[in-house]
């Protein structure tokens, strides 16, 4: 099922221009396989884009060897490679009066003949496509009257009923709300899965990437390319290292990145569950380092979700009963000074 | 939906048939609809004054109507879906500048130079024109075909093409200056267009090589559909860029230099028509767009002229004036109900 597809070797990616020769990104050695999602993540400017349009095709390598489905790149005309290679990229098309299914059915341009009209199989394929994404709901509906989430959803129909081997992404997700960015993801890795085909993207959304994509290429400056599942990155300390940098901390347990804040208090915090992690996760963004392992005058009283409220207990004063964690915030806050530093605690 | 396009087509087929036969019917003479079908027919017994104007003046200015108006639609269609910018149109390389300073050179600098006022020289003077015409649009036209196949984005070579439209008015502009006020006026008629000025044998030229033209711009619809989805897309999908855009671009430079050639720089038609197009079918899909806009503009050329020519006014009313007159309300129209279909989606 999983075979190698793409493979890359000492690739050199830039701009050539008259007597200018500008690498962007070398010594490139990676594969990509078939049946799997890929995810290349990397911050601005350090090669993401010209690595995917050297990768289609769109501009020359610098040097190196690209090898497609056993055979160099460079081999492939530009007819053949449009039926090895479906691309979608960031650009929103700005198309009007067309409609979803004719838009699709230009994925079939290559098959076509000169008019570019769709014969019976061809117009099978699209419905295909449509079905495999899932937009039955939207055929009949003008390009211009779709929102993002739904317009990618259609190019990637698009990049389906062009019938690649292997389909390269562009940052597919950059302007999409959240849940719509989730559903391109896992519909990019169940397509990948159903389809056997070759699913590379680009991406900034390093949180979905990490819990849906099979495997990650982290791509940095000093270090060039790292590629591996986001589990063995994680382990190997690569995730870590890769961003590394002051407010990001990656958590080892979950395999995933959070904020790290900086804490000036403590508080003991007692109870379980759900609620227990919330009252933590607020008072954490308050700077309040809340545990039950910090021993203190100063407690918060969580109980469990079948009990209702939260109870403060402070020395000297009565146990205080609040309903939601906005007030409990609230009088903590009021008694912020009285709370022993963060900084002793941890000695 | 295939009916309704079908019918539509048909429907602006008709109306091509029957603004060709008013054309025929109106005029500053009043010769009456028998006598008109009569003529065309062949039939003899009308007189020879009726025959000559239907046969030597109104025939001719309805065909020279039909295939500029199509020639212009077709061009503005093909540079608006290149550029990907509605605002585009045959005008908008700087071609029919590059027409009007051929033009100019012969026109202001044969006074000048040579002594003889263009005007006076009858149909050696016309043809002159033409060809002075011609030789103006193709050159610009081949200055901007090499420089789209230099630059890489489309709103330089559109910049670039504006930028040479510049230049060439402004070395009309310097010309004008040196010339005698009689020539300035020739210049500045011819720039009013007008589908009256071909005639005879040059006419037949001028439809004929229309009508190789127009059908072979058709061939490029799958180019231009591929080229709606933008650069990046259209590569993917095997279009040479490079190469699409040469062809669409030259097609549509002929066009409208041959054209502009015949009957001066005919204004708004071509970036109107498109528009029309898109809004009537509510499609973008060239294999309709493409005999849509020439059904449409062949339509509207002649319903221009028709008003140009309409009684009272004598001959009056330059043809560009009617054509922004009459098109841009409709071109407004049609826009405003567009925009209500959309928001009630």
């Amino acid at each position: 099922m999983k075979k190698e597809t793409i493979h890359i070797e000492d690739l050199s990616t830039g701009y050539l221009t008259k007597n200018n020769r500008k690498v962007v990104a070398e010594h490139i050695h990676a594969s990509i396989c078939s049946g799997e999602l890929t995810c290349l993540l990397g911050a601005n400017g350090v090669g993401k884009s010209t690595l995917l349009r050297t990768l289609s095709a769109f501009q020359p390598k610098l040097g190196g060897h690209i090898r497609l489905l056993g055979r160099e790149l460079e081999s492939y005309t530009d007819k053949q490679l449009s039926r090895i290679i479906g691309v979608v990229l960031t650009e929103k098309c700005d198309i009007r009066n067309m409609l979803v299914e004719e838009l699709i059915g230009l994925g079939r341009s290559p098959y076509t003949g000169f008019w570019g009209k769709l014969t019976p199989e061809d117009r099978e394929i699209v419905d295909n496509a449509i079905h495999q994404v899932k937009i039955e709901h939207l055929v009949g509906r003008m390009i211009q009257t779709l929102s993002d989430g739904e317009r990618q959803k259609v190019m990637i129909a698009k990049a389906l009923a062009q019938e690649t081997p292997i389909i390269f992404l562009d940052e597919p997700t950059a302007f999409l709300d959240f849940p719509s960015k989730v559903e391109i993801m896992q519909l990019l890795h169940r397509l990948s899965r159903e389809t056997d085909k070759t699913i590379f993207m680009s991406t900034h959304d390093l949180e979905l990437a990490l819990q849906i994509a099979d495997q990650v290429w982290l791509m940095d400056k000093t270090n060039g390319i790292t590629t591996g599942t986001p589990e063995d990155l994680s382990l190997d300390g690569s995730l870590s290292h890769f961003f590394a940098r002051k407010g990001i901390m990656f958590d080892k347990d979950t395999g995933l990145f959070r904020i790290d804040n900086e804490f000036t208090h403590a508080i003991r915090l007692d109870g379980c569950g759900q609620k227990y992690s919330m009252v933590r996760k607020a008072l954490q963004r308050n700077g309040i380092l809340a545990s039950r392992h910090v021993g203190v005058n100063y407690s918060v009283e969580t109980g469990n979700l079948d009990k209702e409220g939260f109870i403060l207990h402070c020395p000297d004063e009565e146990a205080l009963h609040v309903s939601r964690i906005e007030e409990l915030i609230a009088e903590i806050e009021k008694r912020r000074g009285q709370l022993p530093p963060a900084e002793e605690l941890k000695k | 939906m295939k009916r309704h396009t079908t019918l539509l087509m048909w429907l602006l087929a008709l109306s091509i048939l029957v603004f060709f036969f008013l054309n025929l019917l109106l005029g500053s003479v009043h010769i009456p609809a028998r006598s008109v079908w009569n003529v065309l027919l062949g039939i003899e017994g009308e007189s020879e004054i009726v025959t000559n104007i239907i046969m030597k003046s109104r025939v001719p200015q309805a065909l020279t109507a039909v295939v500029a108006g199509a020639g212009l639609a077709v061009s503005g269609l093909q540079m608006q879906t290149v550029f990907r910018n509605p605002l585009a149109g045959p005008s908008v390389l700087g071609i029919s500048s590059g027409a009007s300073l051929g033009v100019a050179f012969v026109i202001l600098l044969s006074g000048t130079i040579g002594g003889v006022a263009l005007s006076k020289l009858g149909l050696m003077g016309e043809l002159a024109l033409t060809i002075a015409a011609i030789v103006g649009a193709l050159s610009v036209m081949a200055l901007i075909v090499y420089v789209s196949q230099k630059v890489k984005g489309n709103v330089t070579l559109l910049i670039i093409g504006v930028m040479i439209g510049y230049i060439a008015s402004a070395v009309i502009g310097v010309l004008k200056f040196f010339s005698v006020e009689e020539d300035i006026r020739a210049y500045v008629i011819w720039g009013l267009g007008s589908f009256a000025r071909v005639s005879g044998d040059q006419m037949i030229l001028f439809v004929c090589i229309m009508v190789v033209l127009l059908p072979l711009s058709c061939l490029l619809v799958k180019t231009l559909n591929l080229l709606l989805l933008g650069d990046g897309y259209a590569r993917n999908l095997g279009l040479n860029i490079k190469q699409a855009r040469f062809l669409v671009i030259s097609c549509a430079g002929v066009l409208t230099a041959i054209v502009t050639a015949y009957c001066g720089p005919i204004m708004f038609l071509g970036l109107a028509v498109p528009h029309l197009s898109r809004g009537i079918f509510q499609t973008s899909d060239h294999r309709i767009l493409m005999p849509a806009s020439i059904c449409i503009g062949s339509s509207m050329a002649l319903v221009c002229n028709l008003i140009a020519r309409m009684p009272g006014f004598e001959g009056a009313l330059p043809v560009n004036s009617v054509t922004a007159l009459v098109g841009a309300p409709v071109v407004v129209y049609v826009l405003f109900n567009k925009r209500k279909s959309e928001f009630s989606e």
